[in-house]
Formats: C-alpha cells, sequence, structure tokens
C-alpha cells in the first residue's frame, strides 16, 4: 500500500505541508478560501522542528491499529488498509491520542472531536496534499 | 467450527474481528441478555448528556453481524455453562452447543450494603438500560446525590449537569479519581468541577438512607429527588466459577485468553490481566484493553496461536471540557511539571518511563504510551526532549527511521 513517507534530511521546516493538508481537508475550494476570516483549520500533518533536523508526521496507517482497536465509539475504522475516521461518531475522548504510537491523531477540543491523516482519501484523492504542496521532496507517497 | 460469545461489548466485538480474520465461515453465536446491537458502554453518559444520539451510541454499523455472518441471540440470559458437554444454557432452558466458547460477560455495578438502601429508589450507572430509566426519570433542577467520585460517578456528574441537576457527589475516599490521578492531579479537576456547580462531600460515606435524604457518617445530610450508586464494579466470574473454571478476582486466563477450562476462552472486563508497567496482576476494565484480548482469543480460538502481553492501565477521559490521559503505574522517581491549567507527570524507574498523567493538555500522548509499552531505556532518548514534550524528536535517528517507516516492534 502506498503510504507518506518522509525524509528528514530534506525537510526545511517550512510547514507549508500542514497548510496544504489543513486547507485540503477545510472543505474549502482553495487555500485563501480556507484561511479566510482568521479561520485555521487544523492539519493533520505536523512538523517537528529540532536543532539539526525536522520532519513532517502524520498517520502511519500502521500494522498495530491501536487507535482503530481502542475507539470506544467505533469512529475509527480500516477502508482498503487506510485508518479513517468518521467524525461524526467522534466524542473526542482521546483514547486514540492515548494509543498511537506516533503521536499523530490530532485533538480538535474546541469541537470535541479529532482528526487525523486519511491520504487524502476522502477529499481528493490520488496524491495526499502534503506531498503536492512539499517544495523540497522530503514527503512522499509511496509503496515500501 | 462452531464459536458461541456470551456477552455483546468490546471483548466480543474483538473476538468476532480475531476469528474472521482467520476462520471467515465457522458459526459465530452471540449471547446477551441485553437486547440491543453491539453498543458501546462508555458513550452512555454521553447520550444521557444528549451528546450521542440514539443511532450513534452503537458500537458497529447496523450491518456489523450480517457482515461478519454472526448469529445473535438477544435478551437472553446463560445461567450455566456445560463445560462436560460443551453447551451453554439459557434461562429458557435451551442448550446452545460450542466448540469453543467465549465468555465476555463483563463487570456489573458493586452496590455495597448500606443501611436504609433496600428501602429507597436508586440507580446504578453501567448500561443503556440504566441512563434510559435515569434519562425517564429525569426532571429539570433535581437534586442528585451521586456516591462514588470514581470515573463512573463523575461522568454521571458531567451528563447530569446538562439537566440543570443540583449534584452532590460523597466518596469515602478523600479525593477523586484516584484509580487514574495522583492527589495533586485529584485536587486540579476537583476544584475545575467544583467550579460547574458540582459539590463534593469526601472522606466520608452514608450511614443511613431514608426516602429522599441520606444522613452521612460526617453528620450531614443529604436531601435528593435522585440517587446514584456509582462506588466500583465487580466482574461477572460466576458463569466460569460455577463450572469449575479458576477465579481469583477475575478470571484467570493464559496470555492466549483460554480460562482454565477446555476450549473456553474469557476476554475484558471479567478477567484479570497482567499489568505489564508494575508486574503484576490486577483487573484492566479499560475497553481497549477488552477489545484486543477479545481479538487475540477470537485468533486462538480459530487456531492460530497469538499472545496478548503488554496491556499496561490506561486512560483518556475528560469532565468538563478539562481532557486527562494517563497511562502506566506511578510507583518511581517523578517528573513534574504544572502550570494554571495543565499537569504533567512523568514517573521513571529501572531506567525507563513507567507512567504519566497529563491534564490539560494532552497532545501527542501516545508516543509516552508507547515508551511504556515498549520498555524503551532512557538511553536510547533524549530525556530533556521527553521531559519537554511527547515528541517522535527524542528518539535517535534509526529508532525514528524505523517507527516512522512504519514499523512497529
Amino acid at each position: 500500500m502506498k503510504k507518506v513517507y518522509v525524509n528528514e534530511d530534506w525537510c526545511l521546516a517550512c510547514h507549508l505541508c500542514e497548510y496544504y493538508c489543513a486547507a485540503a481537508n477545510s472543505g474549502a475550494p482553495n487555500m485563501i478560501k480556507a484561511f479566510k476570516n482568521g479561520k485555521k483549520p487544523i492539519p493533520r500533518i505536523q512538523v517537528e522542528e529540532g536543532s539539526e533536523v525536522n520532519f513532517a508526521v502524520q498517520c502511519r496507517h500502521c500494522d498495530g491499529k491501536a487507535c482503530v482497536k481502542g475507539c470506544i465509539t467505533g469512529a475509527l475504522s480500516i477502508v482498503d488498509g487506510v485508518v479513517v475516521c468518521d467524525e461524526s461518531r467522534c466524542v473526542g475522548c482521546g483514547t486514540c491520542i492515548l494509543s498511537c504510537p506516533f503521536g499523530c491523531i490530532v485533538f480538535d477540543e474546541e469541537n470535541h472531536r479529532i482528526h487525523k491523516c486519511d491520504l487524502c482519501t476522502k477529499n481528493h484523492g490520488g496524491e495526499p496534499a502534503c506531498v503536492q504542496g512539499c517544495p523540497n521532496n522530503a514527503i512522499v507517497f509511496e509503496e515500501r | 467450527m462452531n464459536y458461541v460469545i456470551i456477552g455483546n461489548s468490546a471483548a466480543a466485538v474483538g473476538t468476532i474481528a480475531g476469528i474472521r480474520e482467520i476462520d471467515s465461515t465457522g458459526k459465530i453465536t452471540v449471547i446477551s441478555d441485553e437486547k440491543y446491537h453491539t453498543y458501546s458502554r462508555p458513550l452512555i453518559s454521553y447520550w444521557l448528556q444528549g451528546k450521542v444520539s440514539d443511532k450513534n451510541i452503537y458500537y458497529r454499523d447496523p450491518d456489523f453481524y450480517e457482515n461478519n455472518g454472526v448469529e445473535t441471540v438477544l435478551g437472553k440470559k446463560v445461567v450455566k455453562i456445560d463445560a462436560a458437554n460443551k453447551s451453554v444454557v439459557l434461562d429458557d432452558g435451551l442448550a446452545v452447543p460450542y466448540d469453543k466458547l467465549m465468555v465476555a460477560t463483563g463487570s456489573k455495578p458493586f452496590v455495597p450494603p448500606m443501611n436504609g438502601l433496600d428501602k429507597v429508589h436508586y440507580h446504578t450507572f453501567m448500561s443503556f438500560d440504566s441512563v434510559k430509566t435515569i434519562r425517564s426519570e429525569l426532571k429539570d433542577g433535581m437534586n442528585i446525590l451521586i456516591i462514588g467520585a470514581g470515573l463512573i460517578g463523575l461522568k454521571a456528574a458531567e451528563a447530569l449537569h446538562e439537566h440543570n441537576a443540583k449534584i452532590t457527589v460523597v466518596d469515602m475516599a478523600d479525593r477523586i479519581l484516584p484509580s487514574i490521578l495522583d492527589v495533586r492531579a485529584g485536587m486540579k479537576m476537583q476544584k475545575h468541577i467544583e467550579n460547574q456547580g458540582v459539590k463534593f462531600i469526601l472522606g466520608t460515606s452514608a450511614d443511613e438512607f431514608t426516602e429522599h435524604s441520606a444522613r452521612l457518617k460526617n453528620g450531614m445530610t443529604v436531601d435528593f429527588d435522585m440517587l446514584i450508586i456509582a462506588v466500583g464494579v465487580r466482574p461477572n466470574t460466576e458463569l466460569i466459577a460455577d463450572a469449575g473454571g479458576k477465579v481469583e478476582r477475575g478470571i484467570i486466563t493464559d496470555d492466549t485468553q483460554k480460562t482454565s477450562l477446555d476450549d473456553v476462552y474469557a476476554a475484558g472486563d471479567c478477567t484479570v490481566s497482567h499489568d505489564a508497567s508494575s508486574d503484576t496482576d490486577k483487573i484492566l476494565a479499560l475497553l481497549p484493553n477488552a477489545y484486543m484480548q477479545g481479538e487475540v482469543a477470537g485468533k486462538n480460538m480459530a487456531g492460530r496461536e497469538f499472545r496478548y502481553v503488554n496491556a499496561i492501565p490506561m486512560n483518556a477521559i475528560g469532565f468538563f471540557g478539562l481532557h486527562i490521559i494517563s497511562a502506566g503505574s506511578y510507583d518511581g522517581e517523578e517528573f513534574i511539571d504544572e502550570t494554571e491549567n495543565t499537569y504533567k507527570k512523568l514517573v521513571f524507574r529501572d531506567n525507563t518511563l513507567k507512567g504519566y498523567i497529563l491534564m490539560g493538555d494532552v497532545r501527542r500522548a501516545g508516543i509516552y504510551t508507547s515508551m511504556i509499552k515498549e520498555h524503551i531505556d532512557l538511553g536510547e532518548v533524549d530525556v530533556e526532549m521527553l521531559k519537554e514534550k511527547p515528541q517522535m524528536m527524542m528518539f535517535g535517528k534509526a529508532r525514528r527511521e524505523e517507527k516512522l517507516g512504519g514499523i512497529i516492534r
């Protein structure tokens, strides 16, 4: 299965992936509308910055699937290998945040729910927005 | 193969998933004394609060049983396991044969003997039916007395607060949520909940109940329109015990989830688990634990050997918008970082992270959980970064690339 992988030697910590992700998942038709009126849609990818390296982290769609197994509501499930969240069923209890070994699940406290990377399968499909938007090829979408 | 599952919650659903991963054709029958499609027990407070609809309280889609080839016998209670003849007996006398049996009977509310309690009307807070009854008797602005300041009692308080109830919570312990919080975090959470208008009376218990009133051992009297008893739960172990299976505080299983009875497995809140963070046996009444035990059991029942190891206590919960994530054991050297709205405690022992409490800021907590579960030596991580916040940066490059490459050790 193709997944998003990060080459930390090439990441510039520009955070563009976060903006592209947030916009792609905002429901807005483009970046400008997504961030209009001071709105800050929440990205499902997070850049960690260090003194020597930087890298982005997002759902690994890993084999353990502790988030899906632990989900108390049934909001998280696996569709064709991709871990997806039915946000209408999420109550924001945080059990998946407790379970995810990579810290990939993003908490939306205000709306009592979580967000997570679904490899853009629910929006435009194809190559995920973070990969498309990365100016330095530090994020790739490939089979490993 | 003919599989029978007693119970219809997380451990049962995990068992179905485990079986179906290996065996797509064997017959599976789920038997439950509750009449509902599998629902999420932790969601009952959200339902009562009005935050989860009738439709969304269900733990799996309406076609779940059909899609998994599961037959259900709902609203009937198993009264006996006939291990010699490999069948279970229902309350209507019908015997249901099995090749492999799963006992996922969960737990029941514990109601200690209290003076006068037998003469007053009270509720427990454990099932969809219990909150439906509460909902039907609830009137706006009621005085409600909750006995028990643990997870269940306080989730009940949060839900009832939404209905403008005037809530008093009484607990014998001198602090709230002792199962997941330390003293300091407990005080912070107590203050937060008190600020919402909930009243706590701690360090005392009910001496005698009369109609609409409780006299406490400290001399106080609390009047109530509704009484909820939420002091704890006890595992449903009787079926296994009566059949001659090994039971201590809960049902004893090996790490394939098999009980001491041939072809009989058990999973979830009715069982004793091994806590890998403290190396002790205890009941881990947690939904993720129930599901994962069930899944491992299901695979073993279907003939492929798997073992369930590395269980630890862990909880994610929030009250009135203040979130807590905690895991592991709290016995060791402590690191504490506290602000007005947040609390962080990390507990180290044997050069590993053994436990943590995060309150207020719970982001990325699972990275800490993985440190505990994977017994990662502190020599492998940047401890200052670990203390700062959960982050993948704290791991060395090799370990990080292995992890982010999608491999779980």
